[in-house]
């Protein structure tokens, strides 16, 4: 087995979901340290107190401008990993906290609360509040093999990962009425239901096949329009679904 | 790839099941398939489209045992929005083992979502049958209906089966009245998402089925995955299915074939087109969005 590679999870203004999360891979996640990954940096987890180098640097939680230590801590994270991933709703859109006015307890000067892309450059999304253990594990897989991987590993490994790298070039603001500017506006919508599906809060409803967002109900995590299939849709990677599955199951074997 | 997708082996089908086939649109496939898998322990709930609240519009429903897949039986001609209850099977439901079935659009969202699944936390390794039907268009409920009541002539109520074939489309009444129309007057009535499809025979799932190629009543199956294989050689060796080779039926694979070509073809000119669409303020193209790029 390759060297592993190192990941770190940097905390900012979130609910700390996003780092159960990975731990709600259960023995998945033993399996990740024991062959894969190393975890450098982690909240709780870790007893590393500094940013350190590393090669995939997941962000928890959106940005307080006003929070001087995020703000550096972020952009340190930055200039030492090799790719950084907006890991969850808040640091992608910034989901929930684009509705926090400050004023909480032993931090009220904590109210502009922005997704991280507004303050580093992004490499890589992974929507939805809180995001989906098996999306962190597979974009975990991937980055080993796109890191350590031999050539046709590499190359699995970008095709997989392309479609994320591009939601964070898409721009760091999106919520159902993403489904209806991008996807029902543009006459792409065929009425599967995924979206609906998808949303945690329940704030889609199937109306004679299409949805309906109940934009007061709408936490802005993303989730819904990421899961669409036409909101993208790689052929090249979905139409090898068994072989890439079979891969990932093998691997955490 | 293939317009047919990878498949294992293709045959032409029917259930021997009379209850079945009673109720199922052609050769009963989906429902006997389901029935199986769920005697077998291979799902413990398959998603379907069942009645709705008013005539022929389905609702997706969980089916657990077979009384209720005969009830979701047949076609709809319009939307089931089957996925909407991926992630509540496995909530509400509790199941570990989901059945589905789609449309190729809905069995392309299964595969994502298996393979990014961004909303569906613990989805991914619960689909343990994902059926696909053959579909070459869409229609809406509204469509539907005016299709029925306006170009037929018959009340959606009393209608007992839809039928595509032959380059019409037909309702059989009740009181035994048969209605058509051509084909091709209906695509005005089509769901526009339904005009950058790239897929007519659900390549995607694990077994797919629809009536073109195969002898009225009968069904021509494509078995696709690992899984499907499976589960078909099981159905098999159960009794279930009677079966012709699909070089010895008529029309035969090669229908399937020029259908399925036909519709990428033309779908495909519709997802370059859409580059061009509109003109900006200042003269140059303006595109609609390709989902098949990115993002
Ligand atoms: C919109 C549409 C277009 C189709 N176009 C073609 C075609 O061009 N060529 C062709 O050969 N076949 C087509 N079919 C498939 C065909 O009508 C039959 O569904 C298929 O042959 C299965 O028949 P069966 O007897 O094996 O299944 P059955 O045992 O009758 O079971 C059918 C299953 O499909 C489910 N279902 C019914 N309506 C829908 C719906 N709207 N969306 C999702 N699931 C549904 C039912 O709940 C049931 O579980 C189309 C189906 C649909 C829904
Ligand atoms: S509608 Fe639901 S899934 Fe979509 S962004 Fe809002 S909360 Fe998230
Ligand atoms: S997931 Fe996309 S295509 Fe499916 S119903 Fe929702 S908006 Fe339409
Ligand atoms: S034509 Fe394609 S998009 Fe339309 S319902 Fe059928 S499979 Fe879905």
């Amino acid at each position: 087995m390759a060297e592993k590679i190192s990941i770190g999870e940097l905390h900012l203004s979130g609910c700390t979901g996003c780092l159960v999360t990975l731990a709600d891979n259960y023995e998945g996640l033993f399996k990740l340290l024991d062959d894969y990954a190393d975890l450098v940096y982690a909240l709780t987890l870790v007893d590393v107190r500094h940013v350190p180098e590393m090669d995939v640097c997941l962000v928890e939680g959106s940005c307080c401008l006003n929070d001087k230590i995020s703000v550096e801590e972020l952009k340190e994270a930055r200039e030492k990993s090799k790719v950084l991933v907006a890991y969850g709703a808040c640091a992608a859109y910034g989901n929930i906290t684009r509705f926090c006015r400050g004023g909480q307890w032993n931090q009220p000067g904590h109210e502009a609360f922005v997704p991280i892309s507004e303050v580093v450059d992004v490499d890589l999304y992974i929507p939805s509040c809180p995001p989906c253990p098996q999306q962190v594990r597979n974009v975990a897989v991937m980055a080993y093999l796109l890191l350590r991987g031999n050539d046709e590993q590499k190359n699995l490994a970008t095709a997989y990962l392309t479609p994320l790298m591009q939601l964070a070039q898409r721009g760091n603001e999106a919520c159902g009425c993403d489904l209806m500017y991008d996807v029902i506006n543009q006459g792409l919508c065929m009425g599967c239901g995924t979206c609906a599906g998808t949303c945690p809060v329940r704030a889609i409803t199937m109306e004679y096949g299409k949805p309906n967002v109940n934009r007061d109900q709408c936490i802005k995590c993303g989730a819904c329009y990421a899961q669409c299939p036409r909101s993208w849709f790689n052929f090249d990677v979905m139409n090898n679904y068994e072989g890439i599955m079979d891969a990932i199951k093998g691997a955490m074997q | 790839m293939d317009v047919l997708g990878n498949y294992k082996s293709a045959i032409s089908a029917r259930s021997t099941d009379r209850d079945i086939t009673k109720k199922s649109q052609d050769g009963g496939i989906i429902t006997t398939l389901f029935a199986y898998a769920l005697e077998e322990g291979i799902i413990d709930g398959a998603i379907v489209a069942g009645p709705g609240d008013e005539p022929w519009k389905p609702e997706p429903m969980v089916a657990t045992t077979k009384a209720e897949l005969l009830a979701a039986a047949g076609t709809r001609y319009n939307i089931s929005p089957n996925l909407y209850l991926i992630k509540e099977a496995t909530r509400s439901y509790g199941l570990d083992r989901v059945g589905i079935v789609g449309v190729p659009c809905q069995i392309q969202a299964v595969r994502k979502a298996q393979l990014y699944p961004i909303g569906l936390r613990d989805v991914d390794d619960k689909i343990a049958l994902a059926l696909g039907i053959y579909c070459m268009e869409n229609l809406s409920y509204q469509a539907l209906e005016a299709i029925v009541e306006d170009h037929c002539n018959q009340k959606m109520e009393s209608v007992k089966k839809m039928d595509i074939g032959k380059g019409k489309f037909t309702v059989y009444t009740e009181r035994g009245a048969v209605s058509q129309m051509p084909l091709k007057l209906i695509h005005k009535y089509v769901q526009p998402g339904c005009n950058v499809c790239l897929d007519y025979v659900a390549n995607l799932a694990d077994i797919s089925s629809g009536s073109v190629g195969s002898p009225d009543g009968w069904s021509t199956v494509f078995v696709r995955s690992m899984k499907g294989n499976a589960v078909w050689d099981g159905a098999m060796a159960a009794g279930l299915f009677e079966t012709k080779p699909m070089d010895q039926v008529k029309p035969g694979l090669d229908l399937v074939k020029k259908l399925a070509t036909e519709k990428i073809t033309k779908n495909q000119k519709n997802v370059d087109a859409r580059k061009t669409v509109g003109l900006k303020a200042d003269g140059t193209p303006k595109g609609l969005r390709n989902p098949y790029e990115s993002p």
